[in-house]
């Protein structure tokens, strides 16, 4: 790559996210602290010494740290499994593993209280309790999990293991000593991910944890939206960024590992051998299929539920209707378009990132690599409140429909760049060589060698930024036209108002969701290549 | 795929061209989450004044009025609808709206028109009252001291006022109801309901669908919610008699308000606006779209309103700069008196 090649693929992410993301997070962070053009440190000063707030705070940061742990290692039996065995049905669960990821906190938080709310099915009551939201982050972040540890694992040579047996090394000195290190970056991975998404997580803590449980994200939203203090949310939100950043730094810095050779994943997973094995694989599955579409079923009785008792299709057929207030179908097509939207500028964008990030040039390069993925650890009551300090000028894009698209895509960029870098670190040496050894000019080389792969895995990184855009509440966005309302948005309206139509209709737009979901993840399943992530 | 892709982004391109067209006029509304209104109605406003309408929605209510207080004198719309009492204060010291005394004004019910500079309109309100389900609870409570009552014990579910606007409002209907000073007020009043193991729930939607027993699975009989959620609950049903009815003390009237925003770029098209919310013809309409009631005092009520809604004859009624000036100490001082 030419210097100018670098240059220009740095500019233009560089831009995006200088004027999508920083100029508005700035903007809203300096009318918090400088009210009237004066900056004012009395906020700071009233947050450091506030203990109800610290405490917040110091919970925020443990809850994410437990939640990323609990994660790990629930996520880490599946990822073995899917990783080292080829069994019927295998891409089906992995597609299925992932539907929670997107589902709106409104209908999984429903789903969770009439589990293990008062008087839930399961007997046990959790909310109100820390516990729900730690079981709540695993649900969610499993599929993460699963992902890039599994997709790494399935890449290892078996024979690694192997050898350290016949050596005389016991399964758990093999995994501790042999896979795990092995294993390290995309454990680093899926941590990062987890930990940034427990971190600001916003819905499930509101709805589940009770009022004696907040999170700094909670605490942003109160601060702006009730009690419309605007100077302590952002000094709040400055809090957040800090506590982000720190970690993001601490990953960049033990992101730098030696590769090793990977082999093909077709080659390392087999056919389970004994009764025992198939028995351990059964369980695993099992167990985690029940953990993770459990609370779905749910959603898809509930879906199912006639307003006057009794079971009907009442849901969906209001879905097909509409009733002046949310138009289902509409709904639906907004969210196909503005996903497919957000799909392209999140490729777009992430594609050139990440080559700029591959070629590790330097410190600057890692410091990129910090700042693409900051939006997804930022509140986003507080970058939704930047876009309306900041966007009105020269164009006024504060009621424009594009901003709900480039919203999601600052989201799903991060899951783009994470997806395209090994793949691009991976081909960077040996093949061009090969390629130009035989004759191949730099435009050869790109058109018959680079490009083929690079598509291949902007298909995987493209249906997973459609996905992330299709489950994105919108909180970013606070101004939407009813038409152009997303399904997430018209979930959360109908479960607004009185009615048990309403209710029906909001729990089957979720399961149209959870279709449209998995049906995107089997596309990515479709394309998955040797060396992505996902 | 790509060309499918191509062809969205057109389509949505030109829809958003179309918004930005000049002709005809049209004036932007910023309401919040839960607005609603029947296509007809607004045709007609089209029809008689030449404007067309565009709805933007703002979120809830508390993120509305504040992106448009951050918006003050540069507005992203010429109207704003769905500011309630609670917010008022901070509303009119950000010098949010232009006044405007519609000239329909004098049809307006005069305990909801709290601003003689005529800042902001009422257009609808609402009362948050303590609704029951009819077949768990036996023989209904009367008052809001009966809730204290044994019976009650573990019925009750309240949305959390530090972040629900019902919450809230039930909150205020109890200082209102017992007083600050005395023998018993308000605080003892919820020391009393903590010990009958009141639930406090984070939004209107998880106390109603989750908690209360009325209208979903939940385990308690009664809930904090509107006046209007028993006619909502037939309405759902398509008839029968409600599931559910409500306890007409101790309720909280909230008045939803509109007003011209400084900075409208379409002035004269936002006053005719507000003239027109307050027309029998957009009034009429609002109960069946948003489940609140009126404030003209002509407009008839749609037949299941009429049929199965109770207005409560005495609502309790608090001040815009009351509620600011205290909100915040009420708020703490429940958290430490039923959190702690």
């Amino acid at each position: 790559m030419t210097r100018r090649t670098a240059l220009a693929l740095t500019a233009v992410p560089a831009a995006f996210l200088a004027v999508f993301f920083v100029w508005p997070l700035v903007s809203i962070l300096v009318t918090g602290l400088a009210p009237g053009g004066r900056l004012d440190l009395g906020p700071f000063g009233e947050v450091l010494t506030d203990g109800d707030l610290l405490g917040v705070a110091w919970f925020t940061v443990w809850q994410a740290v437990a939640s990323t742990l609990l994660a790990l290692l629930a996520g880490l039996p599946a990822a073995w499994v899917f990783a080292r065995f080829d069994f019927p049905g295998r891409s089906l669960v992995r597609a299925l593993t992932t539907v929670p990821f997107v589902m709106p906190s409104v209908v999984v938080g429903a789903a969770f209280i009439a589990l293990v709310g008062e008087r839930g099915l399961l007997g046990l009551e959790l909310t109100g309790t820390v516990w729900v939201v730690l079981v709540a982050h695993v649900f969610y972040n499993m599929a993460v999990v699963i992902r890039t540890v599994g997709a790494l694992w399935s890449h290892l040579d078996p024979r690694l293991e192997e050898a350290a047996r016949a050596l005389g090394a016991s399964p758990l000195r093999t995994f501790r000593t042999v896979t795990l290190p092995l294993l390290r970056p995309a454990l680093m991975a899926a941590a990062s991910i987890v930990f940034l998404f427990s971190f600001t997580s916003f819905g499930i803590v509101l709805l589940l944890a009770g009022p004696r449980i907040t999170t700094l994200e909670v605490e942003i939203y109160r601060h702006t939206a009730v009690l419309l203090d605007l100077p302590v949310a952002a000094v709040l939100a400055m809090l957040q960024l800090a506590g982000v950043g720190l970690i993001l730094r601490s990953y960049a810095r033990r992101q730098d590992v030696v590769e090793q050779p990977l082999r093909a994943a077709a080659e390392t997973a087999r056919r389970p051998r004994s009764r025992r094995e198939r028995l351990t694989i059964a369980g695993i599955v099992a167990a985690t299929l029940a953990f993770l579409l459990g609370p779905l079923a749910l959603l898809v009785e509930r879906s199912l539920r006639a307003p006057g008792g009794g079971y009907g299709l009442d849901g969906y057929r209001a879905i097909g209707r509409d009733d002046g207030f949310v138009d289902g179908l509409q709904a639906i097509g907004n969210s196909l378009g503005f996903a497919t939207v957000a799909a392209l500028i999140a490729l777009a964008i992430g594609l050139m990132a990440a080559y700029v990030v591959a070629r590790r040039a330097g410190p600057l390069s890692s410091w990129f690599d910090t700042l693409l993925m900051l939006p997804l650890g930022t509140s986003a009551v507080t970058l939704g409140f930047g876009f309306i300090v900041a966007l009105d000028h020269p164009v006024d894009l504060r009621t424009a429909w594009i901003l709900v698209p480039l919203a999601h895509a600052l989201v799903a960029i991060p899951f783009v760049v994470r997806l395209a870098v090994p793949v691009l670190r991976s081909m960077s040496g040996r093949l061009r060589e090969a390629a130009a050894v035989l004759g191949a000019g730099p435009a050869m080389v790109w058109r018959h060698v680079e490009l083929p792969i690079v598509t291949r895995a902007a298909a995987v990184g493209g249906a997973f930024a459609f996905a992330i855009s299709l489950g994105e509440f919108g909180a970013t966005v606070f101004v939407a036209r009813p038409g152009s309302g997303t399904v997430p948005l018209a979930v959360f309206r109908l479960l607004g108002r009185p009615g048990a139509a309403s209710a029906a209709e909001a729990m089957a737009l979720a399961v149209v969701l959870m279709a449209l979901t998995a049906l995107a993840v089997l596309a990515v399943e479709r394309a998955r290549l040797p060396g992505s992530v996902f | 795929m790509k060309r499918l892709a191509l062809a969205l982004c057109l389509v949505l391109a030109a829809g958003a061209c179309a918004d930005d067209g000049t002709s005809p006029p049209t004036v932007t509304l910023l309401a919040h989450d839960f607005f609603a209104v029947s296509d007809d109605v607004l045709a007609e406003f089209t029809r008689t004044t030449g404007y067309e309408v565009d709805i933007v929605l703002g979120g809830d209510a508390g993120l509305m009025v504040n992106q448009a207080i951050l918006t003050a004198g540069n507005p992203v719309a010429d109207v704003l609808f769905g500011i309630d009492t609670t917010f008022l204060t901070r509303a009119f010291e950000a010098e949010l709206f232009e006044p405007y005394a519609s000239p329909r004004i004098g049809r307006v019910l005069p305990e909801v028109r709290v601003d003689p500079a005529h800042r902001v309109t009422p257009i609808d309100f609402g009362d948050v009252c303590v609704n029951y389900d009819v077949a768990a609870v036996g023989d209904p409570p009367r008052t809001l001291a009966d809730l204290t009552d044994d019976r009650f014990a573990g019925e009750l579910v309240v949305e959390d006022p530090a972040v629900s606007s019902p919450g809230l409002a039930f909150l205020m209907a109890t200082v209102a109801t017992f007083g600050e000073e005395g023998d018993y007020t308000w605080r003892d009043y919820w020391a009393d309901l903590r010990d009958n193991d009141v639930r406090i729930a984070p939004d209107w939607g998880t106390a109603y669908y989750g908690d209360f027993s009325g209208a979903g699975d939940g385990a308690r009989s009664l809930v904090v919610s509107y006046a209007s959620s028993p006619p909502a609950e037939v309405l759902a049903r398509g008839g029968g008699e409600a599931p559910t009815a409500i306890l007409t003390d101790g309720c909280f009237r909230q008045v939803e308000y509109a007003g011209v925003l400084r900075g409208a770029s379409e002035p004269e098209g936002a006053r005719r606006l507000i003239d027109f919310l307050l027309s029998r013809t957009f009034q009429e309409d609002v109960p069946l779209n948003m489940y609140v009631f009126p404030v003209h005092r002509d407009a008839d009520l749609p037949p299941v309103f009429a049929e199965h809604a109770v207005i409560p004859a005495d609502p309790v009624l608090l001040d815009p700069d009351t509620i600011a000036a205290n909100r915040e100490r009420w708020v703490e001082e429940w958290e430490s008196i039923v959190l702690r």
